[in-house]
């Protein structure tokens, strides 16, 4: 592996990283759907450049089910979900964004200082991609635990996802990556939009979350 | 084909078949007669696996380890099974759910048992994980089928905190797979369960360090333990009562499961940090916590779910303190919870379905009402609090006088949880079966035939346990280390 080969897997992996940052700060909803499309297409760019660098022909095709799936049919998707339930206004966030922000940052700088000592002997380019992986994954965390809103949980989710397959891909000939993705995108498939949404809606006529707490036969 | 693979085919084979042939069937009637043929048939290839043991591949694996987990596991599947057909009769009749969700509910059900079979017996750890959120996923489908605003929110909070999961246990495995793939080589192999155990000495400790801590979070909410444990009280309370009976007897035990696995990798290395101290004090913290707020329930199913927690915790607590004679009370604990867990909510959904309310203040006087289920709720509610003469007497025992021997700080904290617990679950019974009432409720005895079952084998376990069992579990609780 040249220098320059394992500098593009670093650009697209620390892509991904700023796009997670993106997402984190997005009030309306059809700017999130769009740069969570863009969040797909970077992973589904650093996915191809690992297959090409590995020589495994597989993971082309996780890098097609994130280009395709996740980049264009999922947020199609979501964007005429979120036109019918007409909640195409703002995101409600419980934390503001610069405290967010800030946290996201402190989450990066996290990763950064458990995966680099830890991980010496694994060598330098596995090292640098498991701290980026680490820092999309804890990324998309933050954004579950800060939005109320359920399709931009949905997104959160989604992130995260990304931000597995990104490490996964990068463990060198790691068995059932390609599976995983397509279990993860049949999962995203069904569940969520399928059935959570439109049950959802069926009760509440919104998708807030909040509606949901109150509901609970517990809550003080 | 010898009989042990024929029985691992078995295993696997009939839940899986069975969840399709049911996913056919539109009588709910024939699907639920079905439903116990199927899972008869897994529990015998079950049993089966017990004395035939197929070779080791580099999917699937049978050993000591997952014979005890497979055997409580399809016994309380079939029991279960049986106490479902005559539960969901009644739902079907209040219209709380309809005949096409029957047939969705048995299909599920069977997919679930493959699901949790699946977890058992796999050798590779991309597998384990695979089953593992196969079967998470099956319960949060079924958890949200009333479609209540309470079922759907219970439904919802599970799924995000058990995808929360997911992403930290795949994270773990990745970690391990990178620390077995510098020696092991890439690919299966380096996947492989028993490989990775055998020669986990020359793997690099810190990348098993790290692994093991996302592990212990992401299965650790499986396992319900604190402070990831927020989905389960909803899931338990929210679903169908079979659900919660399969979700305490047996999903928790599946997730306790494949942490003990990575337990033993990790015990191979001698230059790791101990997993030992970090599992004790997560089921420690479960256990105090859970007791404080078994006293705070209104609801009935919500109160047994804390118990639940509770007696997770205790597990973990004991194979974290480790060594033959706790890792032994651990698993004899962990068959005894799961046997009168689960009878304990045959009891409670009959109990919510006769009176039409889960609020424990509404609920007075069962043993008048109905004196057979009154008798036999009483009866587990003494068992699960740990009183003689029942198996939970016998492994807290154990647990007690075992810790108090090595860190007597600890076994301060425990008998002090085991206290709270126990005064709060005393509370509540008094009211829930000596009240005064003027109800009478009409229930066939048959329907509490799986319920009598299991309180009969745990009384049973905690007079004489078998010398044949005591060896068993001896034997793996040595293996354990």
């Amino acid at each position: 592996m040249t220098t320059l080969d394992s500098d593009i897997a670093h650009l697209l992996a620390g892509s991904l990283v700023l796009v997670s940052f993106l997402l984190l700060y997005q009030d309306r909803m059809f700017a999130l759907l769009n740069v969570f499309a863009l969040h797909a297409i970077v992973l589904a760019f650093s996915v191809a450049w690992q297959a090409h660098l590995q020589h495994a022909p597989h993971l082309y095709i996780t890098a097609l089910i994130a280009l395709l799936f996740k980049g264009a049919i999922i947020p199609a998707a979501l964007h005429r979900i979120v036109v019918r339930l007409g909640i195409h206004r703002t995101i409600e966030t419980v934390v503001s964004i610069g405290p967010t922000m800030l946290f996201g940052m402190g989450l990066v700088a996290l990763s950064v200082v458990v995966m680099l000592p830890l991980t010496q002997s694994a060598g330098a380019f596995v090292r640098e991609d498991l701290a980026f992986a680490l820092s999309v994954l804890l990324l998309g965390f933050l954004m579950m635990v800060t939005r109320r809103n359920a399709v931009s949980q949905v997104i959160g989710f989604m992130s995260l996802e990304n931000g597995l397959v990104l490490a996964a891909t990068g463990a060198r000939g790691m068995p059932l990556v390609v599976e995983i993705s397509v279990g993860f995108s049949v999962l995203i498939a069904f569940l969520v939009i399928g059935i959570f949404l439109f049950r959802i809606r069926e009760r509440f006529d919104t998708v807030e979350l909040q509606a949901l707490d109150m509901s609970r036969g517990e809550s003080e | 084909m010898s009989v042990g693979t024929l029985a691992l085919v078995g295993l696997l084979g009939t839940p899986a078949i069975g969840a399709l042939l049911l996913a056919a069937i539109p009588t709910y009637r024939v699907a639920a007669v079905l439903n116990m043929i199927l899972c008869a048939i897994t529990l015998a290839s079950a049993a089966l696996l017990y004395s035939h043991r197929p070779e080791p591949s580099l999917y699937l694996i049978v050993d000591d380890l997952n014979t005890v987990f497979l055997i409580i596991g399809t016994l309380v599947g079939f029991t279960t099974s049986v106490f479902s057909a005559g539960y969901i009769a009644h739902e079907l009749q209040s219209r709380k759910l309809r005949s096409r969700d029957l047939r969705f509910y048995h299909a599920l059900y069977q997919f679930l048992m493959f699901a949790m079979d699946l977890a058992l017996v796999s050798n590779n750890i991309g597998l384990m994980w695979v089953a593992i959120e196969l079967a998470t996923l099956t319960t949060v489908v079924m958890v949200g089928i009333y479609r209540t605003n309470a079922a759907l929110e219970a439904s919802w909070k599970y799924f995000i905190l058990g995808s929360v999961g997911i992403g930290l246990a795949l994270f773990g495995t990745i970690l391990v797979y990178l620390a077995a793939q510098e020696r092991l080589g890439e690919g299966m192999l380096a996947m492989a369960w028993d490989r990775l155990a055998a020669h986990s000495a020359l793997f690099d400790p810190a990348l098993l360090n790290l692994s093991f801590i996302f592990l212990l979070l992401g299965y650790g909410t499986k396992v319900g333990l604190v402070p990831v444990h927020a989905w389960l009280p909803d899931a338990h309370a929210e679903g169908p009562t079979p659900i919660s009976a399969v979700l305490s007897g047996l999903l928790l035990n599946v997730a306790l499961f494949a942490l003990l696995r990575f337990r033993l990798i990790m015990a191979g290395n001698p230059a790791v940090l101990s997993p030992g101290p970090m599992m004790a004090t997560m089921g420690a913290l479960s256990l105090i916590f859970a007791g404080f707020m078994i006293y705070r329930r209104r609801d009935i199913k919500r109160m047994f779910a804390y118990s639940s927690i509770e007696h997770m915790g205790i597990i973990t607590l004991a194979f974290g303190l480790g060594g033959p004679l706790a890792n032994f009370a651990g698993l004899l604990h962990m068959a005894m919870h799961s046997l009168t867990k689960s009878a304990i909510f045959f009891g409670v959904g009959y109990v919510s379905q006769l009176e039409g309310t889960q609020q424990i203040a509404d609920i007075r006087g069962l043993t008048q009402s109905q004196p057979l289920l009154g008798w036999l709720l009483v009866v587990g509610a003494i068992a699960i609090a740990g009183l003689p003469p029942f198996g939970i007497f016998t492994s807290e025992f154990l647990l007690v006088t075992s810790t108090f021997a090595r860190s007597p700080w600890l076994a301060i904290l425990l008998v002090l949880g085991l206290m709270i617990a126990f005064s709060a679950l005393a509370l509540r019974l008094h009211g829930l079966a000596f009240g005064e009432t003027d109800k009478r409720h009409a229930l066939p005895a048959w329907r509490l035939a799986p319920m009598a079952l299991h309180l009969g084998l745990v009384a049973i376990a905690g007079i004489y346990l078998p010398v044949a069992i005591v060896a068993w579990f001896r034997h793996v609780a040595t293996q354990l280390g």
